[in-house]
C-alpha cells in the first residue's frame, strides 16, 4: 500500500527480488483502478451527448464538473467545503483523544475495564443518529450539536480500537521490557506505543471514515454552509448535478484526509511485515 | 556467587512447580539445567531472572538478594523476542538506553561484529533467519555486560547444524567476559557439550535429582568416547528421574558425592 522506495532498497533479499518489475507496476497499479469509472464516466458523458438520455437526473460528468467549477467561481465552494472540515476536524480530534484515553485505560488496567466497558459497549450499541434529537435539545442548532455528533461516531472506533491493541500486547515482549528493568513510562514509550502503533493507525482511518458518516448526517439535519447543506439543498432545489458534485467532493476529502493518515504514519510503521509490500508495492 | 537457596514456587491453583531448590553456582561457571517436561527447570530460571517470585526461599547474587529483574542477570528465551519496530542495531542496544550515544553505538558495533551481524545491523528483526534473530537476541543479552546469563532452552527452535553452530558460538562469546551461564534445556548432548555442571531435576513437584560435574577440557570433542561417556551418564541419571520407584536422594551436598553411579 505504501509505495515507498527507500524501503524498498533498504530490504534484503526477497525484497530486492520484486523491486524491479514494482517500478513499472508502481505506475500502472493506480491507473489500472482508475480504468473502470473513468470508462463508466465517459460512456455516460457520450450517451448524453448522442442525445439517448437527457441527463436531467444523472447529469454527465462534464455537467458536474461544471457545477464544481461554478461553486468554486463564486467562493461558495470554498466556504462549504471549510465549513465541513473544520467540523470534522474538530469532532475527529474530540473523538481521537476521548477514545484514545478511555481505550488505554480500558486497555492497560483490567479494574477500569471491568468498570467501564460494559457502559461504553451498551452505548456502542445505540445507532448513534439516535442521538440527534437530544444533541440538539441539549446543545443547540449549531456547530456544538455537529461537533459532538462527529465525536460519538469518531470514538468507538478508537476506543475500540486502542483498548483491543493494548490488550493484545504480545507478554513476551513486555517480558523483555521487564528484564531490561523498563520503568513504567519507559514501558509505554518504548515498548507499548509501537506495539499498538499499526492497530492504532486501522482505527484512526476507520474513525476518519465515521466521523465523515457524521458530518454528513449532522448537516442533514440543519445547517446554512457545508457540504452536506449542498446535498440537502440539490434535493430541495432539484439539482442532481450539484448533489453528485458535493459527492465527488465528499469522496475527494475522503479519500485525501485517509491518505494523510496514512502517510503521517508510514515512516513508523516501516518495519511491519506488510502482505501487500511482501508481494512488491 | 549465585545462591539458591530452598526455593519453592506454588502457582496460584496449587500446582507446585518447584520444590526446596538449592544450589550454589560459581562466577563463571556454566550450568545446565536438565529434566523431564513439568519439572520446574522454566520456573526456576524465571525465578532467577526476578520475572516470578519464589513462593518461598531465596535467591541472592554476591550477597543481593534477587525478587525482581537485575542488571547484573540477563536471560535468552526460546524465542529471540527481538522488538519488530526496532532495527537489528537498536535491538543490540536496547538495554544500553543510559549510555551516551557515542558508546552505546560502539558497544552495539562490536556486539554486531563479533555475532557476525554487522552487515545486519540495519535490516529488520522480520529479514533475519532464525538462527541470525537468537545471535541477535544472544548480543542484545550480552552487551550490558551481565554477571549471570539465563539461557531457557535457547536453541531448541532451530534445526541441528544452526544449534550446534550457535552452542559454538555462546561458548566463544562467554569466553570473552566469562558470566555465569545458566541453560535449561531438554537436550542431552547440549548440556554435556556446554556445561561445567549439570543439574538433573525430577518433575512434580519440579525438585534437585542429581547432579553430574563434567570435567572435559575446552574445545569438547562431540564424537569422543568420554563425552560419549558423560552423556550415557546424564541420560541414565535422566532415566532414573523420571522412574519413579528410584527414591529422592539428597543432591545437594556437593559435586563429590554426586558421582553415585
Amino acid at each position: 500500500m505504501i509505495s515507498d522506495a527507500p524501503v524498498l532498497q533498504q530490504a534484503s533479499e526477497p525484497a530486492e527480488n520484486v523491486a524491479a518489475p514494482s517500478r513499472l507496476s508502481r505506475y500502472a497499479r493506480p491507473l489500472l483502478g482508475i480504468l473502470l469509472p473513468l470508462m463508466l464516466a465517459l460512456g455516460w458523458e457520450l450517451l448524453v451527448w448522442l442525445g439517448w438520455s437527457n441527463g436531467r437526473l444523472v447529469p454527465p460528468p462534464s455537467r458536474i464538473f461544471a457545477t464544481i467549477a461554478e461553486l468554486a467561481r463564486s467562493g461558495e465552494l470554498v466556504r462549504h467545503i471549510t465549513a465541513t472540515l473544520w467540523r470534522v476536524a474538530l469532532g475527529f480530534a474530540f473523538g481521537v483523544v476521548a477514545g484514545t484515553l478511555l481505550g488505554a485505560i480500558s486497555g492497560y488496567w483490567s479494574l477500569a475495564r471491568r468498570l467501564l466497558d460494559p457502559t461504553v459497549q451498551a452505548l456502542r450499541a445505540i445507532p448513534s443518529l439516535a442521538w440527534v434529537p437530544l444533541f440538539i435539545l441539549w446543545l443547540g442548532i449549531f456547530e456544538t450539536s455537529k461537533v459532538v455528533l462527529i465525536a460519538v461516531g469518531v470514538f468507538f472506533p478508537v476506543y475500540l480500537g486502542v483498548m483491543g491493541a493494548v490488550l493484545s500486547v504480545d507478554r513476551k515482549i513486555v517480558e523483555v521490557g521487564r528484564t531490561f528493568r523498563l520503568s513504567g513510562p519507559a514501558m509505554i514509550r518504548r515498548i507499548l506505543l509501537p506495539a499498538v502503533l499499526p492497530a492504532y493507525v486501522v482505527s484512526l482511518r476507520v474513525g476518519l471514515g465515521l466521523g465523515w458518516m457524521f458530518v454528513v448526517a449532522a448537516e442533514l439535519i440543519g445547517a446554512s454552509e457545508g457540504l452536506g447543506y449542498l446535498l440537502l439543498d440539490g434535493q430541495q432545489l432539484g439539482k442532481p448535478a450539484q448533489i453528485l458534485a458535493a459527492i465527488v467532493i465528499f469522496a475527494i476529502l475522503g479519500k485525501l484526509t485517509d491518505w494523510l493518515i496514512e502517510v503521517a504514519a508510514a515512516p513508523f510503521l516501516r518495519w511491519q511485515d506488510a502482505f501487500v509490500r511482501a508481494k512488491g508495492a | 556467587m549465585l545462591a539458591l537457596d530452598r526455593v519453592s514456587k506454588t502457582y496460584p491453583n496449587g500446582v507446585q512447580a518447584l520444590a526446596r531448590f538449592s544450589a550454589e553456582i560459581r562466577q563463571g561457571e556454566i550450568v545446565a539445567i536438565i529434566g523431564g517436561s513439568g519439572c520446574g527447570k522454566s520456573t526456576l530460571l524465571r525465578a532467577i531472572a526476578g520475572l516470578d517470585r519464589a513462593s518461598s526461599g531465596t535467591v541472592t547474587l554476591d550477597n543481593e538478594s534477587i525478587s525482581s529483574p537485575h542488571a547484573k542477570i540477563g536471560i535468552i528465551f526460546q524465542e529471540p523476542r527481538l522488538l519488530p519496530w526496532l532495527s537489528v542495531a537498536d535491538n543490540i542496544g536496547f538495554g544500553l538506553a543510559d549510555l551516551p550515544t557515542a558508546e552505546r553505538r560502539e558497544r552495539v558495533a562490536r556486539a554486531l561484529e563479533r555475532v557476525g551481524l554487522a552487515e545486519k545491523a540495519q535490516a529488520w528483526p522480520r529479514e533475519l533467519s532464525g538462527g541470525q534473530a537468537q545471535r541477535v537476541a544472544i548480543a542484545r543479552a550480552l552487551v550490558p555486560q551481565p554477571e549471570v546469563l539465563l539461557l531457557d532452552e535457547p536453541f531448541s527452535a532451530l534445526d541441528a547444524f544452526t544449534r550446534r553452530d550457535l552452542q559454538d558460538h555462546l561458548l566463544d562469546l562467554w569466553a570473552d567476559a566469562r558470566p555465569t551461564l545458566i541453560l535449561v534445556t531438554h537436550d542431552v548432548d547440549e548440556a554435556v557439550v556446554l556445561a561445567d555442571r549439570v543439574l538433573v531435576m525430577r518433575p512434580r513437584p519440579g525438585r534437585l535429582f542429581d547432579q553430574i560435574e563434567i570435567n572435559l577440557g575446552r574445545p569438547r570433542d562431540r564424537n569422543s568416547p568420554l563425552f560419549e561417556n558423560f552423556k550415557r551418564s546424564v541420560l541414565t541419571s535422566l532415566d532414573r528421574s523420571l522412574d519413579r520407584s528410584v527414591p529422592d536422594r539428597d543432591a545437594t551436598q556437593g559435586p563429590g558425592q554426586a558421582m553415585w553411579w
